[in-house]
């Protein structure tokens, strides 16, 4: 699975080497309010680190740097019973859901872009409709479901609902619009069979997209709580956020905690986008050699 | 084999549907099933437990009744609204200059995309400090230090809707400026060479190169982001902590579905609300694709 | 890939095949019954502590604890318990009672080992709500009380006794306006008391100020609304004076009013017992606790408290098992240990009242409270909840007149109330 992923870095037919001046005073100034801007989103996640080094009685302050900067909420994040497990819990089902929804997003994405067959408008809105009806609605009927099938508190019963969107498959369908038909039909004369085409012409063609569409369906995965929550009750088999909500209760929430497990669960996405994002400037560059 | 005396597109109508058997199972099972089960069930007046008596049309009457729902309906379209045109501007203006940088690309990309990456629960708690009263509020500091007269923000019926979004656009903003990058690095540098041979000015080719051929993400990111901000709930939950307050001024659709489903398990009626919800965003969804996915 | 692929297809076949046909399957073992409750790590010890006293006295029962976070609890009671899943034994806080009951999410407790008249000497007489129809449904652990928390250091600096507390309330008046600190500005720096309708204030409102103004919140039997009356308006009008004409609190100030006494920054707050352990465990904070103030010599509380009751779930030798279990887990012994673990005041009153509890610094307060304490009936506790909050933003945002709002809070709660009785 983790080719149809990597493969276009590899292997991309594209152009792109777009007349780019030396910079000029407005490249300079476009640089400079980007700059701003970034530092400006980031405040709030900066905020909440700073938040994570305080003790209780620091914590109500809001000082951007901590008087006395102290480790003590990671510590007893990280010391919670549970934590290594729940991190791999994650992290096995956020990445079998994206390997899952890579492949079959992006199948399903080219074939109603570009295929003619009667009934594909109503195969595309039915699948379309899916991102409408809120997971609100949904859990109770996944949730007999599971338990008929034996499936409560198992990973395949935390996994199974993502294994496909109509979020990926919507995204994949606009990029492969773009594919030229000439490169289709000529992998036809060439004796490759369909799904040949599919797999060795145009999904290299569409590397920027599969690696942010990869992003965006391991964050949707590792941050998923509604439904993990309702799928296991066993305190060994949860996801990170389910874990994570533990430090908030009728009673108090303590803030230190939260940031400091928000501050961790956030690395792992971190890590994956700066990975993929190379992958997106590699493909580009090796586009840009070969036209 | 696929015999070879098909014809060619009856032979790709073939392998078409080779490709969607194992979705289309998973999409009736998994997705339509339940959904088919919320319309049926928002004819019940279903409680959790017990049969399903059909009540008719009751749980529509109920809710077009419900003066709250018109304003959760009101509100939802705010944040519909609002949120759209600020976000998707905001998104293009940042990755169509960030697409022409190259010095310190991939760092400024990962600044705006941090924000996306967070969760709604602690960023939520830092946005309500932000919005304090001075001195304790960033926001309220900023508009004294400038000369402006406080806003009570999040204390507001006018304002507090809008307070809430800022952080909901901030979070998800960074996705749309990805996937706008990914549209704008898929246009093929053939068109810019020929225009700048033409010599086009850089707003002649923003509007008759870059936009027209970012069509297919433009309708893209309008339609997700439209489903997005008409089922906006997270951040309203978690900065109003649960309540969709004050005097219900931020409480969108979805905060009212979860209220009647799991605050009072009238799982009958919230089906119905998740009707109507399904409805506006499939009217919305397919009028958006109708007027803006013709092809060039 | 491909693995995932062929189950997903076959377990998707299947699943269509096997909804129709599943009935619950019997287990032939040792009788286990499960126990939930919201994840709380000093409840959860507790409980795993009753847990082990409870399987060493009775072999052949295994209790197994489910812990959910707290503010998901009823959203995974809802997907559990319509799959025939779920608690045989649930912890549900007592207002949720009748929403329970409404959608039959609990089965009466088994009179012949709950004798109705012993449970009345025994417990606190709040616990009377859990009564339904001549049967008892649930019982507490322990119970809750309000009282008025202030912090020493800000009252000593406010040039007040910080050993003597406001007895009446316009002495809590004078105390907070001397308390409360701003700027040149008029900016709020400290606030005299904190103002939080999603913190206690609101029980605060229901069941002692109205009263204390010579009014009642409702009817006897529960069913009207009364406190649409001079009574009532003057004890809108007093809480809500507290920020348009002392000025000594603001909504959301320090985002809520026990962030902000935490952080030292209000002098007096209302809260309830179960503050206690969070409040002790808070740095640089050095508080103290009375009863709540009176108004001309008129004292009442609010008390509220959690319940275990058994659900439908639990029959035949389970029941018996539930039975027992939650016989045991309201017993004066788990009681005690409740107190001990987890720091919330025993429910009956004969423990309650032991000396070492009642003589206690700050316990001693809430247990007196508890002697003239009522506990609000609620239908719906989250919607009736939100009427006070939105009379108060009414009076507080929209500068509606106190009158008004009170009389459209009473119209909305007498529709939700009208409602339940209606069905």
């Amino acid at each position: 699975m983790t080719r149809a992923a990597t493969r276009p870095s590899a292997a991309v037919p594209r152009h792109r080497s777009q007349a780019r001046a030396a910079p000029r005073p407005g490249r300079i100034l476009a640089v400079t309010l980007l700059a701003l801007g970034g530092i400006v989103m980031v405040m709030p996640f900066v905020y909440m680190l700073a938040t994570s080094l305080k003790d209780n009685s620091e914590i109500f302050e809001l000082s951007l740097w901590p008087r006395h900067p102290t480790l003590d909420n990671y510590a007893q994040v990280l010391g919670a019973s549970g934590f290594p497990r729940w991190f791999f819990n994650s992290l096995l089902v956020a990445a079998v859901t994206t390997g899952s929804v890579l492949f079959f997003d992006s199948l399903v994405g080219y074939t109603l872009a570009k295929f003619r067959f009667c009934g594909r408008p109503a195969v595309f809105v039915a699948i379309l409709s899916t991102l409408m009806v809120p997971t609100e609605m949904l859990v109770l009927p996944w949730y007999t479901m599971s338990k008929a099938m034996g499936w409560l508190d198992t990973y395949w019963g935390l996994l199974f609902p993502g294994l496909m969107t109509g979020f990926g498959t919507f995204l994949m369908k606009q990029f492969f619009e773009s594919v030229p038909d000439e490169l289709i039909e000529a992998g036809r004369i060439d004796g490759l069979n369909e799904f040949e085409i599919w797999w060795r012409i145009c999904l290299p063609l569409v590397g920027p997209a599969l690696s942010a569409l990869a992003i965006f369906v391991f964050l949707g995965n590792w941050t998923a709580f509604l439904w993990p929550l309702i799928a296991v009750a066993d305190t060994r088999m949860y996801t990170l956020p389910v874990g994570l909500a533990s430090f908030s209760s009728e009673l108090q929430t303590e803030w230190g905690l939260i940031m400091a497990g928000a501050a961790v669960a956030t690395m792992p996405t971190l890590v994956v986008f700066v990975l993929l994002q190379k992958y997106i400037v590699r493909g580009i560059m090796l586009a840009g050699l070969k036209v | 084999m696929v015999p070879a005396r098909l014809s060619l597109s009856a032979r790709r109508a073939l392998w078409a549907w080779a490709f969607l058997a194992v979705p289309i199972v998973f999409y009736v099972t998994i997705r339509l099933y339940p959904a088919v089960d919320a319309f049926v069930m928002s004819f019940t007046n279903w409680n959790i437990v017990g049969t399903r008596a059909f009540n008719g049309l009751d749980n529509y009457l109920r809710l077009f009744g419900d003066p709250r729902f018109w304003t959760v309906l009101r509100n939802t379209f705010v944040y519909l609204g609002a949120g759209l045109v600020v976000s998707m501007g905001l998104a293009f203006a940042v990755a169509y200059h960030l697409d022409k940088v190259r010095f310190g690309h991939g760092f400024l990309r990962a600044l705006y995309f941090v924000p996306h990456i967070t969760t709604a629960v602690a960023m939520a708690w830092v946005w309500r400090w932000f919005y304090q009263p001075v001195p304790v509020g960033l926001f309220n500091d900023l508009l004294v230090a400038v000369g402006l007269p406080q806003q009570p923000f999040l204390r507001s019926t006018g304002q507090a809707l809008f307070a809430i979004l800022a952080p909901a656009v901030w979070a998800g903003i960074g996705f749309q400026i990805v996937i706008f990058l990914a549209g704008l690095k898929a246009i093929p540098a053939h068109y810019y060479e020929a225009a700048a041979l033409d010599g086009a000015g850089p707003w002649r080719v923003l509007f008759e190169i870059t936009l027209p051929l970012l069509r297919p993400t433009v309708v893209f990111l309008t339609v997700t982001s439209s489903i997005a901000y008409l089922r906006i709930f997270d951040y309203v939950y978690a900065m109003t902590l649960g309540t969709g307050g004050p005097l219900d001024s931020t409480k969108p659709i979805v905060l009212m579905i979860f209220e009647t489903a799991f605050k009072n398990f009238e799982m009958g009626y919230a089906a119905a609300q998740t009707v109507v919800l399904f409805l506006i965003l499939l009217a919305i969804s397919l009028l958006q694709l109708r007027l803006m996915d013709r092809r060039p | 890939m491909k693995r995932f692929t062929r189950r997903a297809v076959g377990s998707a076949l299947a699943a269509i095949c096997a909804m129709g046909l599943w009935s619950g399957a019997a287990r032939a073992q040792a009788v286990e019954i499960e126990y939930w409750q919201y994840t709380f790590p000093q409840r959860v010890q507790a409980m795993d502590e009753l847990i082990k006293r409870f399987e060493a006295a009775n072999p052949g029962i295994k209790v197994k604890q489910v812990t959910v976070p707290y503010d998901d609890f009823r959203v995974k009671i809802a997907a559990a318990v319509p799959a025939g899943q779920g608690p045989d034994v649930v912890q549900l806080f007592y207002g949720w009672l009748q929403d329970y009951l409404k959608a039959k999410m609990l089965q009466p407790l088994p009179a012949e080992m709950f004798n109705a008249a012993d449970i009345e000497k025994e417990f606190f007489p709040s616990v009377k709500q859990m009564k339904v129809g001549g049967q008892y449904y649930a019982l507490p652990t322990s119970v809750r009380s309000l009282a008025l928390f202030w912090n020493k250091k800000l009252v000593k600096e406010a040039g007040l006794d910080p050993e003597k507390p406001p007895q009446t309330l316009d002495e809590l008046v004078a105390a907070a306006e001397r308390a409360t600190k701003r700027d040149a500005s008029g900016n709020l720096l400290q606030a005299g008391i904190t103002i939080d309708m999603l913190g206690q204030d609101h029980h605060w409102i229901r069941e002692v100020l109205i009263r204390q103004m010579g009014g009642k919140p409702y009817s006897p039997d529960n069913r009207k609304v009364t406190y649409n009356d001079a009574a009532g308006i003057k004890a809108v009008a007093w809480y809500t004076d507290l920020v348009a004409r002392h000025k000594v609190g603001e909504a959301g100030f320090m985002t809520d009013g026990v962030t902000a006494f935490r952080s030292n920054r209000a002098a007096f707050t209302i809260d309830g017992s179960f503050r206690l352990a969070a409040l002790d465990n808070q740095k640089g904070l050095d508080y103290a606790v009375a009863e709540l103030p009176a108004q001309d010599g008129k004292r009442f509380n609010f008390t509220s408290y959690w319940v275990n009751g058994i659900t439908p779930k639990a029959t035949g030798a389970k029941r018996e098992a539930a039975a027992k279990f939650l016989k045991f887990i309201t017993s004066p012994e788990a009681q005690e240990l409740w107190l001990e673990k987890v720091g919330e005041l025993p429910a009956a009153v004969a423990v309650a009242n032991k000396p070492a509890i009642a003589g206690h610094a700050k316990y001693g307060p809430f247990v007196r409270g508890l002697a003239n304490a009522e506990a609000t009936f609620f239908v719906n506790e989250s919607a009736q909840r939100k009427v006070f909050t939105d009379m108060v933003d009414a009076v507080l945002i929209k500068k509606q007149p106190v009158a008004e709002a009170v009389a459209t809070a009473a119209a909305e709660e007498q529709k939700l109330i009208d409602g339940f009785f209606g069905n």
